[in-house]
């Protein structure tokens, strides 16, 4: 829960820094008290949002416990001790899952033995290894939203990232791996960033809106690759399923615990990352970034300056295609080596859920993005000892959303302040769009 | 005040993460894990039927059996990884989707038994049991209903994903169509499938129903009063397109629909039963066996002799009585070998 503590510490950032700006536009002084002050509040809802979808997620798998109501039925005391022993089972196995045992990561620790210490940190490698495709599809979600677009496309954009690098990753051989790597990986980047640019060219020339079309641009792309990946399609690795063959070593990943198949966390998630710093970079210390995140905040102000407009959001949109195009690099060099037909992650989808938690903000995303792989690991161990089904992460994932855009709940059900004005902008932006 | 209440609450949380630590599993008993592809357990299709399988074991051979949902491609490994951890001691593996796992992981444990559903390795993995279907010769009986039941003259069928174990189903149909036309001279015509053209009718998932009503609709549309769903649940849109024009018949695929989708038991001409269940229970009967020495790379194939695969009972006064004891007939033939179900030649056509 604690590491909830330094995931907001970043979530005002891109107010902060445009704050500075306006303070320095001013003349005054940086504000670094009212800050750090500021900055704390600003935790408080995400964390209760979280702490609130829990709690109601106990209550969903109390409710749906038959021997809850059968103890019930022996008596209200019964029933209590009954639920709760349910909650601390499921539970316990979701945090087992999520994050390791810690008494058992200790006594293995201890031992020194290989196995127990690869089994006891297993969970957290897990919850690593999901988070890194989340980091960057979320990261292509904020990025779109700091400069005004919605991209609803990061599936779609997965998808043909997918296609292209696993096509690069089998068709090209006899390439040294410190070649055939990044260029697997660049070809998914720049597969994602055409997918993503085409919807994001047709705004700036049409003024088509880009959720639109970037929700067709995803049909399109999943019948693409379920044309390419059928089991006779032009891609299929022909033993009558519809997958792809399997990529060239050369373009592996290389994994952590390259022996071990069960651990699969690889420098994907170094990776995801740099990615994040140079994102961060890019935002807040270019011309670039400035100019995008300009467009984000007020086209009109944009263009009255100088900008252009129309290839900000082309490049907007090409390099939030790249990021989630990495998504699907990432996944597919570093865990599966193969490409099936169906690939179908939610990743895109999810990826607007981590951008709105983490406020649209680099490393507010890779912190979101660690929560919700926490969530997914936690979720399957708890399937597999509590027997919860795993639909239920899809139920907490959807409230914590549902609170983080919605804060009057958490300030009702919680009774806080009504905060400045100047704390609640941000991140639905991109829905009105230029 | 509520926010001491929710702290509270995380210290319940917290508590229970260490709690957790001293509660160790008492193993005893054989245990069978089964790892589902992406439709869940509850797909009504072939996750179930296998679950179904485990059940029934639990019961009679007093095994300790459970799952594990998959909710995409990577869970898999994940899933996986959490039965071989847990010292389980037969994996199942439900779809063609996890053989790349399946197989590493048995390769990686060979301790551990295996058995993957709808997928054969070749060569065969020693300690993995491939449980394959030849349902050709379950829905050949069904084409050769369906060839009875129709008054227009015509028949379908549509599939998911053009893979072999959805394909299979709709080669066997058209043999048994063709197979009535020439015992009863008619000219009853199948539409969605031709072995001859090797392609047919798939909406490309075995999710939406919303695409298995459309599919049905535009069936009817086209004349045809029998249709065959191979799509899992994508059929229940289809029996619903069925339902609603009234006058024609639907025929379910995997399980028997009249059980697991009562509500169009009216439009159910009949089911092609591949009985998932049955191969897993034989195969969990096997390996819990004292005496088991390991499957030495041996495969199952469910055909109509041994019952893996099966016509369920057809709807009431929907084919005369004389077509009946004719399917009985035709049964026979396929289980000698003197009538051809259809995938072998197909496969050899290729």
């Amino acid at each position: 829960m604690d590491r909830k503590t330094a995931a907001e510490s970043n979530v005002k950032a891109p107010e902060r820094a445009l704050g500075d700006e306006a303070d320095r536009v001013r003349g005054r002084l940086p504000r670094g008290r009212r800050r750090t002050r500021g900055r704390l509040r600003s935790l408080v809802i995400p964390f209760l949002a979280i702490v609130t979808a829990l709690i109601i997620g106990a209550l969903v798998i109390v409710f749906t416990d038959e021997t809850v109501y059968a103890a019930f039925g022996d008596g209200v005391g019964r029933g209590v001790a009954r639920a709760s022993s349910v909650i601390t089972r499921a539970y316990g196995a979701f945090f087992s899952g999520a994050l390791g045992n810690p008494v058992r990561i200790i006594t293995a620790l201890f031992s020194g033995q290989g196995t127990q210490i690869r089994r006891a940190i297993y969970p957290l490698t897990e919850t690593i290894r999901i988070s890194t495709p989340y980091i960057f599809a979320g990261l292509a979600v904020a990025l779109g939203f700091q400069g005004g677009l919605f991209n609803i496309g990061a599936e779609g954009q997965y998808f043909v990232a997918g296609l292209v690098t696993v096509f690069v990753g089998y068709a090209v051989t006899g390439l040294p791996g410190i070649i055939h790597l990044p260029l697997a990986l660049l070809a998914g980047a720049v597969g994602g960033g055409i997918w993503g640019a085409i919807p994001g060219l047709l705004k700036a020339k049409t003024g088509a809106h880009e959720v639109i079309n970037t929700i067709m641009m995803n049909y399109i792309a999943f019948r693409l690759a379920e044309f390419m990946l059928d089991a006779n399609g032009p891609m299929a690795r022909g033993d009558g399923r519809p997958v792809s063959p399997e990529i060239q070593p050369s373009a592996y990943l290389p994994q952590f615990f390259p022996n071990q198949i069960e651990i699969r966390v690889n420098t994907g998630f170094l990776l995801a990352l740099a990615v994040a710093v140079l994102v961060w970079w890019l935002l807040y210390k270019t011309t670039l970034g400035y100019e995008i995140r300009t467009v984000g905040a007020n086209p009109r102000a944009a263009r009255y300056a100088g900008m252009s407009v129309a290839r900000t959001v082309v490049i907007t949109m090409a390099l939030s295609g790249a990021l989630a195009g990495l998504s699907a690099s990432t996944d597919i060099l570093g865990v599966l080596h193969f490409m099936p037909n169906a690939f179908s992650s939610g990743y895109g989808f999810d990826a607007i859920a981590l951008a709105l938690l983490g406020k649209s903000h680099p490393f507010g995303v890779v912190l979101a993005s660690l929560l919700f792989g926490a969530l997914r690991a936690g979720a399957q161990n708890m399937q597999g000892i509590a027997q919860v089904p795993v639909d239920l992460t899809s139920i907490v994932q959807g409230l914590i959303i549902v609170f983080i855009a919605a804060p009057e709940i958490i300030r009702k059900l919680y009774r806080l302040r009504q905060p400045v004005a100047s704390d609640e902008l941000v991140t639905v932006r991109g829905w009105g769009g230029a | 005040m509520r926010k001491r209440v929710s702290i509270g609450l995380v210290a319940i949380l917290l508590a229970s993460l260490v709690l957790n630590a001293c509660g160790g599993g008492a193993a005893s008993g054989y245990k069978v894990g089964m790892v589902t592809d992406m439709g869940g357990v509850d797909d009504k299709s072939f996750n179930a039927s296998g679950w179904k399988g485990i059940e029934d074991a639990i019961k009679e051979l007093g095994i300790e059996g459970s799952y594990l949902e998959s909710q995409q491609q990577t869970d898999y490994a994940t899933n996986i990884t959490q039965y071989v951890n847990q010292g389980t001691n037969l994996i199942i593996t439900v779809g063609y989707m996890l053989a790349d796992d399946t197989a590493n992981f048995a390769k990686a444990n060979p301790d551990i038994n295996f058995a993957i559903v709808d997928f054969a390795y070749d060569p065969p993995i020693d300690n993995v049991r491939a449980l394959t279907f030849a349902t050709d010769q379950a829905s050949f009986l069904a084409g050769y209903a369906a060839a009875a039941a129709t008054k227009t003259g015509k028949v379908a069928c549509f599939g998911g994903i053009n893979i072999p174990s959805v394909s299979i189903f709709m080669v066997g149909y058209e043999a048994g169509v063709k197979y009535y036309n020439a015992q009863h001279g008619t000219d009853v015509q199948v539409l969605g499938w031709s072995t001859a053209a090797n392609n047919g009718v798939f909406v490309g998932n075995f999710e939406s129903t919303d695409d298995g009503r459309r599919t049905g609709e535009e069936f009817l549309a086209e004349g045809a009063d029998v249709i065959m769903a191979v799509a899992g649940p994508v059929g229940q849109g289809t029996a619903e397109a069925v339902q609603v024009a009234g006058n024609a018949w639907f025929i379910g695929v995997d399980q028997d629909w009249t059980l697991t989708a009562p509500k169009y038991t009216d439009v159910i001409l009949t089911s092609v039963l591949k009985n998932i269940d049955v191969a897993v229970f034989d195969t969990i009967k096997l390996a819990s066996a004292k005496d088991f020495a390991g499957f030495g790379g041996e495969s199952y194939v469910g055909t109509l002799a041994n019952d893996g695969v099966g016509l369920a009972d057809v709807a009431d006064g929907a084919i005369p009585s004389e077509i009946v004891d004719e399917l009985e007939d035709v049964r026979k033939g396929i289980i000698d070998g003197t009538i051809d179900s259809g995938w072998e030649t197909y496969l050899s056509g290729l």
